[in-house]
């Protein structure tokens, strides 16, 4: 059975494996070293997939389980990529009765994505978060540092939106 | 000391005492469901709370160590609130469980569906919601697990990684999602599971449960063209009793036989006649190995009867796989000698024959399928099907055997007869006793250096060591049983800090008595009497009752070897008694 999460094919450098061997080596034994470790790791990688969790499981001596158990209960550790554009969809209220549902459901649709996948490109990730602030522009989606405000509540400039960065 | 009262009775409790064992002192009884003593203590299913003054809320008597400043507290184990409590807590937990107990594994021997009794639970569906549904894992050759089912107490992953240091399943996300299973939601058997199975016998709830391979057993006892056998485990015969209310550790042998000739088993052979094989091989092995000096073979040698402890090698050091014996475990021996001597001997092609194996143990049934297990020939195994102690007392109980009532019955011969050696395979250090009966007598001849006991290596501790002195050598061994306590020793073998001659090891915690395929001791039975030690003495008292005590002196091995395998270590045993093990790489 392949593994529920789906990702690209890990991109691993040898400069990052040595950055991160390092830092275990120089914690090993430490409490709470695991934490650390993870962080780090993120860090470096940008996101903790099976190659990642099973090279730290590895070289702190403990099952590939407890790393993984301890991945998935903390939400500031990923076990995919983020895209090179990430779309962040406003899921306050303001947003939210305007349509930012709708949205969502489109952008995923269009993008062939659910939760917290990247594209096979590499391209788009989303994101669904809570109030940024920008009730009057309601709904809003941000795409990286970009807004885009006042669409429309079936989403019909998503297309448009989305063709700028398809590269 | 400190003074306490609980419901009303006054009593001194040494500090560091929890309220659950102050309480059972004084002979009250607090429900229990997450917790193992010294194993799972954790506090965290909330069913034994209790009221304690000075306390806002309930506190968990399990983990509540009793200290000085609880001088002079009232603790009240069963007041309205708190069976209250309890039972709420219980409902939540159902509005999360699939509630599918007419057709569970464990009905009538399930924890979870004790407390609804006791508690007196009348509405399963209080409290109704979203409930979470997940597929059941049933990748590996030995066992379900059904999350449906499950309660998230923690007792299977304390079992897999504190005791046996495994630790492939834990406890993945969080909150109302959170799933007990493996990393990457991989299948068990993408994962160093190594098949023991503790994890079942520890598992309150049908959420982890063996395969039924009894299915398969009926079809072929009704198939009027099969020979259909059978071979019991030594460790068996000290668990089925329980299943019929005998108390912990009454052995029940002749029963036993008696019921599977009932069952329609065309001949039923015991396993002891494979571990004297085995003995006699792994002795000779060990004899030869000790005479090379470690040159060309390596030591210590290490044995290899538990599949489970097999496994664990080939994932957990396969660089001591060369120490591994090559010996065949005692069921794969008595099942390659079943299809090759017994069926010539008795005119049947090998093809005919239906083996099937009654053992304490679920990584037997992924033995059988291994590779070099095929005696008779390419395509036939060594044995067909092997079911586990409780498996088999499901079929005695659907064929409407009163087991409790039956006269003692024999086994069939050859194949039937095993010696006291062998039968004290089934406790953590029996192997080791039996293989020293055999190469001690094989060094001195028979003589008063050549005694029956070897105390040394009897007992539940979970690594233990001797060393005898014997024809001007010392023979150091050690015995290590649960997988941690292998690690234990393994790691300072490694190390050079433990220099031994021979080592035995079993996956499982006080040996096959202890198996992953025995009778289910409740956590209230498990947690304040040792299952090992009672079904261990089961064993030993068979053992003193058998005129052959050593595995040599048994009349079914000398006829054998004379007949049929000449030698031990000789080339036809070789080809039908030895095997090979090899590295596996799966997720760690």
């Amino acid at each position: 059975m392949a593994t529920k999460t789906s990702a690209p094919p890990f991109a691993g450098t040898a400069a990052q494996e040595d950055r991160l061997i390092r830092l275990i080596h120089e914690i090993k034994g430490e409490r709470g070293s695991l934490m650390r470790v993870l962080q780090e790791a993120q860090d470096i990688y940008g996101y903790l997939p099976l190659e990642v969790q099973t090279l730290i499981a590895r070289e702190l001596n403990i099952p590939l389980e407890k790393v993984y158990g301890v991945v998935t209960f903390y939400s500031q550790f990923s076990l995919t990529p983020k895209g090179k554009y990430q779309i962040a969809v406003c899921m306050g209220t303001a947003c939210y009765v305007r349509g930012a549902g709708v949205i969502l459901d489109k952008l995923r649709k269009t993008l062939g994505i659910t939760g917290a996948e990247v594209t096979p490109d590499g391209l788009f990730s989303i994101n669904d978060c809570r109030c940024i602030g920008a009730c009057g522009l309601a709904p809003v989606i941000t795409i990286n540092e970009d807004v885009y405000g006042r669409l429309s509540p079936t989403g019909e400039e998503l297309d448009d939106i989305l063709a700028k960065y398809k590269e | 000391m400190v003074n306490i009262k609980i419901n009303g009775i006054a009593c001194q409790v040494e500090e560091g005492t929890t309220i659950l064992e102050a309480a059972r002192a004084n002979n009250i009884r607090i429900p229990t469901l997450c917790w193992l003593k010294g194993m799972n203590e954790i506090g965290s299913c909330r069913i034994c709370v209790v009221e304690k003054t000075w306390a806002r809320s309930l506190v968990a008597a399990c983990v509540y160590p009793i200290s000085k400043a609880d001088e002079g507290c009232e603790i009240k184990t069963h007041t309205q609130r708190v069976l209250e409590s309890r039972k709420t807590t219980l409902e939540l937990m159902l509005s999360d469980h699939d509630q599918k107990c007419l057709s569970c594994a464990r009905s009538g021997h399930c924890e979870l569906q004790e407390l609804c009794k006791e508690l007196g639970v009348t509405k399963a569906d209080r409290f109704t919601g979203k409930k979470n549904e997940y597929d059941i894992d049933d990748s590996s050759l030995h066992m379900y697990r059904d999350n449906n089912k499950c309660i998230s107490c923690r007792r299977c992953v304390s079992m897999c990684g504190n005791v046996q240091g495994i630790g492939v399943i834990g406890a993945n996300n969080r909150g109302f999602a959170t799933e007990v299973a493996c990393a990457f939601d991989m299948d068990l058997a993408q994962t160093s599971c190594v098949s023991c199975g503790q994890c079942i016998n520890v598992c309150p709830t049908g959420a982890l449960s063996e395969k039924d391979d009894t299915g398969k057993v009926w079809d072929a006892l009704n198939d009027p063209e099969k020979v259909v056998v059978v071979q019991t485990a030594p460790a068996v015969r000290a668990s089925l009793g329980e299943n019929f209310g005998f108390p912990l550790g009454t052995p029940v042998e002749g029963k036993m036989a008696t019921a599977l000739r009932m069952l329609g088993f065309n001949s039923v052979f015991d396993t002891n006649f494979g571990a004297d094989l085995t003995i006699m091989e792994e002795a000779t092995e060990l004899l030869e190995r000790i005479k090379d000096g470690g040159v060309g073979s390596a030591l210590p040698m290490i044995t290899s009867c538990s599949p489970g402890w097999v496994r664990f090698c080939e994932a957990y050091y396969p660089e001591l796989i060369p120490n591994l014996s090559s010996c065949k475990s005692p069921q794969q021996m008595t099942g390659a000698i079943i299809k090759t001597y017994w069926a010539k001997k008795n005119n049947i092609a090998p093809e005919n024959i239906v083996s099937v194996s009654v053992m304490p143990c679920v990584a037997k049934k992924y033995e059988l399928g291994r590779l070099d297990q095929s005696g008779a020939g390419k395509g036939i195994n060594d044995v067909d099907y092997s079911i586990s102690t409780r498996e088999l007392a499901k079929m005695i109980e659907k064929a409407g055997i009163r087991f409790a009532e039956l006269p003692d019955g024999e086994f069939d011969s050859p194949l039937g007869k095993g010696s006291g050696a062998a039968i004290i395979f089934g406790a953590t250090g029996g192997v080791m006793e039996a293989a020293l009966r055999t190469a001690v007598w094989k060094l001195t001849g028979e003589s008063p250096e050549s005694p029956i006991d070897f105390k040394e290596v009897r007992g539940v501790e979970g690594v233990k060591f001797a060393s005898y002195n014997v024809a001007g050598r010392e023979i150091k061994v050690a015995v290590a049983s649960g997988l941690g306590n292998a690690r234990e020793l393994l790691d300072k073998v490694k190390k050079g800090e433990t220099k031994v001659d021979f080592i035995e090891i079993m996956a499982c915690p006080g040996g096959c008595v202890n198996g992953g395929g025995q009778i289910i001791a409740p956590s209230e039975l498990r947690n304040f009497t040792d299952i090992r030690a009672e079904r261990a003495k089961a064993l030993y008292s068979l053992d003193e009752s058998r005129t052959a005590r050593k595995s040599h002196e048994s009349p079914d091995i000398k006829q054998i070897y004379a007949e049929f395998l000449g030698e031990p270590g000789g080339h036809k045993a070789h080809e039908l008694l030895h095997t090979s093990h090899r590295a596996s790489n799966l997720s760690k």
